[in-house]
């Protein structure tokens, strides 16, 4: 059979980092990129003797995250012990949630080719995260970092809902974008904080039974996630084909070869004897919370696009790449609020300003401008006081000065010249020194307009009215 | 008298009168120890500069008329199972051999802040997983009372040096009986406070949903006054207790008169030594005489502690204890060859057989496939075992029960036999898992000389009505009048 004939099934679990100041169970800082074991102490460390106290905060995250999922928010929750040996887990132990995380049975919408799809999400939970080893090759020496140790992090677990990589990759940036917009995630792949297993089966098409998985750890980016995924579909079909059987196994995708390779089996798996955490009590959250967090809810990338194409009548080409990030799509709509045209807004957005911050490779939050400030920008060039080129150039200048675009016009000279007697002397001039263009052209050859148009805006600087140019040209040529 | 034969207030008020220095008090205790801890060898490592340092700003205080407590100056010591910041802190194990933590136990930070200073630390079971001492990595004590048998476990050591009148007062943890079952072999009085009432921070854990530390003294008012410097809420121990600190000695001399006091029959089924039977007995009929009213109660799921202990509390330390892998402080095995090797050989030669043991234990009660018949079942019984308490305390004010149900056996006579050893915590381990305070005090002595322990079992946050009931027995017989033979001091 080929792979048409089969069907695959994934599900995902996402480790999403917290975006909390301290860590999970002490006052350590989370800031990423410092010397190694400096922000750790003995309470990350595991030292004997210490005890975890929950950071508030997470809960609050986790709760966040768990209603714009439309997730059930547990009033109770349970702390549970992962137990396990390895140099970059201090206590021998994880602490995180097992049979009863704090949100369950929420869902995420994706876009597909046939339209919307559910992705239902199983559960999220709150758990620590472990330390790095560094293996020093040279030396044979491996190191410990710690300073990762403790550092919050959301497990959100998806059913196996996802039918093949597209679809996981979608809900991939679906659920990366709900989590950046909530402010708890800062959706940084690279740097480890938005980082996913992928749980893959396949199953001859039209069959009800799943086929046995195979885990894929620790993919960091959305290109390794369909990668890794295509790849393991075609691997299972083939063993499938061959006469073989699909071993459950965890797997590892080798981004320099390009193939998933086994990690270990399932004979191999830990065992993680699991328990209650007998150093924290179960975690209550009180319905006051759950509100408070609901007043606190911002709105979510998928009915913010629906709002910009509703309200300010965009194309939801437009809307969508506004919306892609809360601030760019606040800016956005703070200029609506001073400048009425909005698509003429948004071909500002899309053309210029995001070139600009894409290769200023700069945040929106920086920009040095305020939206009041754009909006007198565009006035000028719907006024006349500004030709369309002239205003990019002066929106280049604010970008990288944040001067007021009325200084910039004034500095630089680059107010449009309206002034008729100013413009007919240049016209003119022109059709003087281009007597025989002028031939041809009253003997019929009309694209020579252009060449006038050219020839008067570049006497001019660019500066000339250009509806005042072609209404003076034509009248001279005795259009 | 001697110095060191003052009970812990009789000194505190001769420092407050200033007859004494918290100096001249710490010398005494420590030539005590020079004197007497080659024979009873309670002591793992003695800290007199720092303790003659705290003794002396002590006395600043005191000059000054600025104590900064009641005990202020007092010497006391601790169990090694309390961090210590710059001394070095081991549990009794080699695995730890070497380790100087960088910080203080919230309990040892309030010791210090109350002005006590500390002796030195004291021997104990391995992690405090024993009932006689004999776990200890580094040797056994002794007790005071007859050097040929143990003084109980696994605060022997705190207990030795308590009744060896080496320090006014010690620190104990109590997982199942640790402080009141050594109490009971050493004439001392020992209190094991409500689950909460006293922070585990800094404490080295063995089972944590069990472990209480607590103070063990010599008589019942020192115990009070220990608990008043130990009993507070700590933000870093989260199954801390969110509750105000009573006085715990304001209603100490109230006696009994009226109260209802049960008798578990429970406790009084099994075999427990003639001698010792007589004594709780005795004990009985005094409170009778005294004026309170003795119930006959049933506390049903008794029979079911001790299993349920040995499935709870090794399933805890078996995962608390996985920390000492080699990696980051303590003892590592430096010949290994990769990275299994370093945790099997630092593990098989860092860990005692009794917490080899337990780590076995726990480790299969939470493995796949077992922890539903085990560890899970095992917490359904301790709840009943819980309500088992809390229905009789509806209808009496405190248990009286035996604290062990022998005196202290000889040093090697149950060391082979793990099973007949962990019977001697059968009495003490119930209120563990019920997480109830529990208290022993000096009740009698057999013919041969050995004390006898009463214990008394309260309602949650009750340690002051606990205090009080002691207090009435000890007031009538004032059994910490008499002294271990050991040679007096000077002698």
């Amino acid at each position: 059979m080929p792979v048409s004939d089969f069907q695959p099934v994934i599900g995902l679990e996402v480790h999403a980092q917290l975006l909390t100041q301290s860590k999970i169970f002490c006052g350590c800082s989370t800031a990423f990129g410092a010397e190694p074991n400096l922000h750790t102490c003995p309470v990350c460390l595991g030292m004997p003797g210490v005890l975890p106290v929950l950071n508030q905060r997470v809960v609050e995250f986790a709760v966040l995250a768990g209603l714009a999922l439309g997730c059930e928010v547990r009033s109770r929750s349970v702390w549970s012990r992962k137990n396990y040996f390895y140099p970059d887990l201090p206590k021998g132990y994880q602490i995180t949630q097992y049979d009863q995380p704090i949100c369950e049975h929420g869902r995420l919408i994706i876009d597909t080719p046939g339209g919307e799809k559910v992705i239902r999400v199983r559960r999220i939970h709150m758990e620590e995260d472990a330390g790095k080893n560094v293996h020093d090759a040279s030396g044979g020496q491996s190191l410990v970092d710690l300073n990762r140790a403790g550092v919050p992090l959301l497990e959100i677990v998806s059913d196996p809902d996802l039918r093949d990589a597209d679809e996981a990759v979608e809900y991939l940036k679906a659920l990366r974008d709900v989590l950046v917009y909530l402010g708890v995630n800062d959706g940084n792949l690279e740097e480890g904080s938005f980082r996913c297993d992928a749980n893959v089966s396949v199953m001859p098409k039209g069959s009800t039974t799943f086929g046995q998985r195979c885990e894929l750890k620790n993919l960091n980016s959305f290109r390794f996630v369909k990668q890794a995924i295509e790849y393991e579909i075609a691997r299972q079909v083939d063993v499938i084909e061959s006469g073989g059987k699909v071993l459950q196994e965890t797997r590892l995708w080798d981004t320099n070869k390009g193939v998933t390779r086994s990690m270990r089996s399932k004979e191999e798996a830990h065992d993680y004897r699991y328990f209650p955490e007998p150093d924290l009590p179960p975690l209550q959250v009180s319905t006051a919370t759950i509100e408070a967090m609901g007043h606190r809810m911002p709105e979510l990338p998928r009915p913010k696009l629906q709002r910009f194409v509703s309200q300010y009548g965009l194309p939801v080409y437009d809307a969508r790449i506004l919306t892609a990030e809360r601030p760019l799509a606040d800016f956005f709509e703070a200029c609506a609020a001073k400048y009425p045209d909005a698509k003429k807004l948004s071909n500002w957005f899309l053309g210029e300003l995001l070139r600009l911050l894409k290769e200023e490779a700069m945040p929106v939050s920086a920009l040095r401008f305020t939206p009041e400030r754009l909006a007198e920008l565009l006035a000028a060039v719907d006024g006349g006081t500004l030709s369309n080129n002239a205003g990019k150039a002066v929106l280049e200048e604010m970008f990288r000065t944040g001067k007021a675009p009325a200084d910039i016009i004034a500095e630089k000279g680059l107010a449009q010249v309206s002034d008729t007697g100013a413009i007919e002397a240049v016209v003119d001039d022109i059709l003087a020194k281009n007597a025989g263009e002028v031939e041809k052209y009253r003997a019929g050859k009309k694209q020579v307009f252009g060449f006038f148009v050219g020839q008067v805006m570049r006497a001019m600087k660019g500066k000339g009215n250009p509806t005042l140019v072609n209404e003076l040209l034509k009248k001279k040529l005795g259009d | 008298m001697q110095l060191t034969d003052l009970t812990m207030l009789e000194l505190a008020r001769k420092l407050a009168s200033g007859e004494v220095s918290s100096v001249e008090a710490t010398r005494a205790s420590l030539e005590r120890i020079a004197q007497v801890d080659p024979q009873v060898r309670a002591f793992l490592r003695v800290d007199a500069e720092g303790a003659l340092a705290a003794a002396e700003a002590s006395d600043q205080r005191r000059k000054a008329g600025a104590p900064a407590s009641a005990l202020d100056g007092v010497p006391v010591g601790l169990k090694d199972l309390f961090l210590t910041e710059g001394v070095e802190t081991t549990a009794g194990s080699r695995v730890l051999e070497g380790f100087v933590p960088p910080f203080d136990a919230t309990v040892v930070r309030l010791l210090k802040e109350a002005g006590l200073p500390l002796v030195g630390k004291l021997n104990l079971d391995e992690f405090a997983m024993g009932s006689s001492n004999e776990s200890s990595a580094y040797f056994p004590t002794r007790n005071p009372w007859d050097l040929t048998r143990t003084p109980g476990g696994s605060s022997g050591g705190s207990a030795a040096a308590v009744a060896a009148r080496e320090v006014f007062g010690a620190l104990g943890t109590d997982t199942g009986g640790s402080i009141r079952q050594p109490a009971a072999f050493t004439n001392t009085v020992g209190l094991k406070p409500t689950y909460g009432r006293v922070s585990r921070y800094g404490v080295i854990a063995y089972a944590s949903s069990l472990d209480q530390p607590g103070p063990m003294t010599r008589t019942v008012a020192d115990a009070a006054a220990l608990l008043q410097v130990l009993a507070r809420h700590d933000p870093l121990d989260s199954t801390s207790a969110s509750v105000e600190t009573p006085d715990y000695s304001a209603a100490l001399e109230e006696g009994v008169k009226g109260l209802r006091l049960g008798v578990p029959r429970e406790y009084f089924a099994q075999g427990m030594d003639e001698e010792v039977e007589a004594s709780i007995r005795a004990a009985l009929r005094e409170y009778e005489r005294m004026g309170a009213t003795l119930v006959d109660v049933s506390l049903p799921h008794t029979q079911y502690a001790l299993a349920t202990y040995y499935l709870i509390a090794p399933a805890e330390a078996s995962s608390n204890l996985a920390r000492y892998d080699g990696i980051r402080y303590g003892q590592r095995a430096k010949d290994a060859r990769g990275l299994k090797e370093l945790y099997s050989l630092t593990r098989e030669r860092g860990f005692g057989p009794e917490v080899k043991r337990r780590i076995m234990l726990g480790t299969y009660a939470l493995s796949a496939g077992y922890y539903d018949a085990y560890y899970l079942r095992a917490q359904k019984v301790r709840t009943l075992i819980r309500e088992d308490f809390l229905r009789v305390f509806r209808d009496v004010d405190a248990l009286l029960t035996p604290a062990s149900p022998v005196a202290a056996f000889k040093l090697g006579e149950k060391v082979d036999d793990p099973l007949s050893m962990y019977l001697m915590d059968v009495y003490t381990l119930p209120c563990n898992l019920a997480g109830v305070p529990g208290l022993s005090v000096p009740c009698g002595f057999t013919k041969a000389g050995l004390p006898v322990g009463l214990q008394l079992l309260g309602r949650p946050f009750e340690e002051a009505l606990l205090l009080r009931i002691a207090r009435a027995f000890e007031r009538e017989h004032e059994h910490f009048r008499r002294f271990a033979p050991l040679p007096a001091q000077g002698a």
